[in-house]
């Protein structure tokens, strides 16, 4: 399943990645199982989206981990908001 | 209702004027304007880098004044955040209200820029002499959101 994942705030500067396409592995359904996905990629990895520095958002929606995913989505990955 | 988002300052008394003009029945308009403090946790800032997620940022801030023209009868608002890099004392946000009474325009006010806090994404950068580092929501700003969701609240909005 093909996805779009942009990233905002802490996590896109320390990863390096505004935005890309992934490819998820089978049977990944959820946000959950993305992120714990995206941490086998490395140890920056695993330390910037572990479940509780980061926040997520399906379709620009906010989204909790257990929110299903399905094709094309736009999940956005970023740490805590902090506006005004 | 309009917001912007945007790099450029804001002309306060430009945009109130614009917020009012027309409408003669308008008796309270109410202003908030939000300033980048020198300093933070002990620290001095020297400047913030704010960024923001194209969207839906303005979807969040239209469906927060959409909340708050629910609760309080106001007759126009104007919401506009800075983005980018700014230096202490710039100008980061305005939220303005006009209603036909004060009441109303201080509480929608008050409301929006607390659900802003907390509910519209944006990402602030703190760059200080020791290094920089992104700021987390504050335990207040949520404490604040809260509060507005309590039933004393709500029973009087």
């Amino acid at each position: 399943m093909k996805i779009e994942l942009v990233y905002f705030g802490r996590p896109k500067e320390h990863l390096k990645v505004a935005r890309e396409t992934a490819d998820l592995p089978a049977g990944t359904s959820n946000l959950a199982g993305v992120l714990a996905w995206l941490r086998t990629r490395g140890d920056v990895w695993a330390q910037e989206l572990a479940d509780n520095r980061v926040r997520c958002a399906i379709n620009q929606e906010f989204a909790d981990l257990p929110a299903t995913i399905k094709e094309n989505d736009e999940i956005a990955i970023f740490s805590p908001i902090s506006g005004g | 209702m309009s917001v912007s988002i945007q790099e450029s300052d804001f002309d306060l008394a430009a945009e109130l004027n614009t917020l009012r003009s027309g409408n003669s029945k308008v008796g309270a308009m109410v202003s908030f304007v939000g300033l980048v403090r020198d300093f933070n946790l002990n620290e001095t800032v020297d400047s913030i880098y704010l960024e923001y997620y194209p969207g839906m940022t303005e979807k969040a801030l239209n469906k927060i004044i959409a909340e708050a023209t629910e609760r309080w009868n106001l007759l126009n608002v104007r919401v506009i955040h800075r983005i980018g890099r700014l230096y202490a004392s710039d100008q980061i946000v305005l939220v303005a209200t006009t209603a036909l009474h004060r009441g109303e325009a201080f509480a929608g006010c008050e409301f929006i820029i607390d659900y802003l806090k907390t509910a519209a994404p944006f990402w602030k950068k703190e760059e200080t002499g020791e290094g920089s580092h992104w700021l987390e929501t504050r335990e207040t700003d949520v404490q604040r959101m809260e509060y507005w969701h309590s039933d004393k609240v709500r029973k009087s909005a």
